[in-house]
């Protein structure tokens, strides 16, 4: 009866060796390969400090007046635009400004990691089914993953700091860029592919020309839901080291300041919001030739 | 006889996973239900061979199914054929790599679709200069291109506009444009006026027509539509399961229909406006009297006939000569088929 009750495991001894094997391994190959990791990863980190630097040293009236125009540049909308510089100036006028700069700048850096990695892999899921049948699991990992699980990898090879954090958003943010993308590129219609071929298109002529600009609106859906996910990551990156509105809350937590982790919350909700509505106008724009009628 | 532009010679299409392994099936006489049943595959083309002569309107018809709309994307390889030949100029197109293939679908001929085909995201000029661009005609160039033929299919003053925002009519406008702008020999039509309504597909084929009448292209033009293929055609090509049946120009199919699946077919047009009097008449010799061209279809011919002598009457060709005679108990009887 006992056997039936009690899952016949592999014992403890076993289990703690096979774990044991698995940490020493992974902890030789990073003792080989985490040097040359991270300086594979130095120029990115440059670009990142950089970028942090540019945001912070940078006038806040002068930064305000470019939010205000990239909001504007993306939605054409009043209402938004005034309503972005204006959630600019209650963080600042609640003593949120360098906070929000570092994520700002993580954010950015990791959107723009995200969309240079993500594009070309979506491009080549679309191109072959085997590419996709390899790559979507492999996403689907990657989001449901607990991102606490994929850090403990992260940190043991790269140490804990900004590349590591920014690599942790990455993770997590990536697969809807790269899903969007595929997506889009299979949704292009038939008919106007066949037309491209018959007028003796090249492969490049047809990407370039016709498929990707017909996925643009997916793959804008793509870099949206892109950016709110490295925005939800924030809290978590600043466990290993990222600077940011991550780690005022992270401080809130630990010692129970209700004030100072809903300030710095609805600080990230802002910027997420913020991104969002300026993101997606900018996509429906780009559709707007689809939408008209005589 | 004008020379042959396309020759199709003894093509066939399989589809399925094997198409090789059963095609000695096929070519021993195995019908397409029997293929479907025994090996899951499904016969295409069965054994085509069709000479295009150039300059000329070649119509292929078939009800849907009938392997039409596959015959015409073997001509430029977007689909490729189990076994056969097809040349164009001399040249064998299956023989040809990607290069040259693409080369090919450039330069010498253009395609207009069912469904259009338009570049959703691209204003109407920049769809017209699509096949210029794809080439790499400089864009000034390509874009005066463009203009003249938008200028041409009546679309003056719509070349800021999306394809979208044009009715079907319009948009198929724009197509014929596109494939004319290429200035390629052969123009590949896909049932290129079958999504429109029965008024504008009238417009579109007189504008067919019309510019047929200077351009001379070769035109492989395919329809499910009779009244279309006998109003178009210099020569009509009919399909059935795959199957050339019969090819001739309109009045060998009316008048000579090879099958009662034709003969079918051809029951409910307007006999009066196709038949023409070149196809009823009998030869003679020394005739002396009213004379009328061998192009007059009958509808116009009849008052003539009843008031003429022995109500019968001579007919010419092209040159005016008289090449035989025709009288109204024939042109009665040709009417009732």
């Amino acid at each position: 009866m006992e056997f039936l009750t009690e899952f016949p495991s592999m014992g403890r001894r076993d289990l703690t060796s096979l774990r044991q094997a698995i940490d020493e391994t992974f902890r030789s190959f990073s003792r080989a390969y985490g040097e040359s990791l991270e300086n594979f990863f130095d120029p990115l980190l440059h670009f990142l400090i950089w970028f942090e630097k540019l945001l912070l040293g940078m006038p806040w009236p002068l930064f305000l007046i470019i939010i205000g125009g990239l909001a504007w540049l993306g939605s054409r909308s009043w209402k938004i635009t005034v309503a972005s510089v204006l959630a600019f100036v209650a963080i600042g006028v609640l003593g949120m400004w360098e906070d929000t700069m570092a994520t700002m700048a993580i954010i950015s850096v990791a959107t723009l990691v995200c969309i240079v990695v993500g594009i070309p892999l979506g491009i080549l899921m679309a191109r072959s089914d085997r590419t996709q049948s390899v790559i979507t699991p492999v996403l689907d990992v990657m989001q449901t993953i607990p991102s606490f699980v994929y850090l403990i990898p992260v940190v043991m090879l790269l140490g804990i700091g900004k590349v590591p954090g920014l690599l942790a958003v990455c993770i997590y943010a990536i697969p809807p860029i790269v899903r969007l993308t595929n997506l889009g590129i299979r949704l292009v219609d038939k008919d106007v592919l066949e037309a491209a071929d018959a007028f003796g298109a090249s492969p490049k002529q047809k990407l370039l020309g016709v498929q990707v600009p017909l996925a643009l609106p997916n793959i804008f859906a793509g870099i949206n839901q892109t950016i709110m996910m490295a925005l939800s990551m924030v809290v978590i990156a600043s466990m290993i080291g990222v600077k940011g509105l991550g780690v005022p809350v992270l401080r809130a937590v630990s010692n129970q300041y209700l004030a100072l982790g809903l300030m710095n919350g609805l600080a990230i909700v802002a910027l997420a919001i913020i991104f969002d509505r300026v993101t997606q106008s900018y996509g429906k724009r780009l559709q707007a030739y689809r939408g008209q009628s005589k | 006889m004008t020379q042959t532009k396309v020759s199709i010679k003894n093509l066939y299409k399989i589809f399925g996973n094997n198409p090789k392994k059963v095609l000695p099936d096929v070519k021993a006489g195995m019908t397409k239900p029997e293929l479907l049943d025994k090996h899951n595959h499904v016969l295409g083309i069965h054994d085509v061979s069709l000479d295009i002569p150039e300059k000329q309107i070649q119509v292929v018809m078939g009800l849907s199914g009938s392997g039409k709309s596959t015959l015409i994307r073997h001509i430029n390889r977007l689909i490729e054929p189990t076994d056969g030949e097809i040349l164009i100029d001399g040249e064998n197109v299956l023989a040809m790599n990607d290069t040259q293939l693409r080369e090919m679908r450039r330069k010498k001929m253009a395609m207009v679709f069912q469904k259009f085909g338009l570049l959703p995201h691209r204003r109407i000029a920049e769809n017209v200069a699509y096949g210029l661009e794809i080439q790499g005609v400089p864009e000034a160039e390509a874009q005066k291109r463009a203009q003249h033929w938008i200028d041409r299919v009546g679309l003056t003053g719509y070349e800021e506009h999306y394809p979208g925002q044009l009715s079907g009519g319009m948009q198929q406008r724009v197509g014929l444009a596109r494939a004319l702008a290429n200035d390629a020999d052969i123009l590949l039509m896909d049932e290129a006026f079958s999504a429109l309504d029965p008024l504008i597909r009238f417009d579109m084929q007189s504008i067919l027509l019309e510019l047929q009448k200077e351009l001379h292209k070769t035109i492989i033009f395919i329809t499910h539509d009779l009244d279309e293929a006998l109003r178009l055609g210099d020569n009509i090509a009919i399909l059935r399961d795959g199957a050339m049946i019969q090819q001739g120009d309109a009045q060998e199919i009316v008048l000579k229909p090879a099958d009662d699946y034709i003969a079918d077919f051809t029951k409910d047009i307007n006999r009066a406006k196709v038949i023409r009097l070149t196809g009823l008449k009998s030869p003679v010799s020394g005739y002396n009297g009213p004379t009328l061209p061998g192009s007059t279809v009958l509808e116009e011919a009849l008052s003539p006939l009843a008031q003429a002598p022995d109500q019968t009457i001579g007919v010419t060709d092209k040159t005016g000569a008289v090449t035989g005679t025709v009288n109204l108990t024939q042109a009665i009887e040709a009417l009732h088929g």
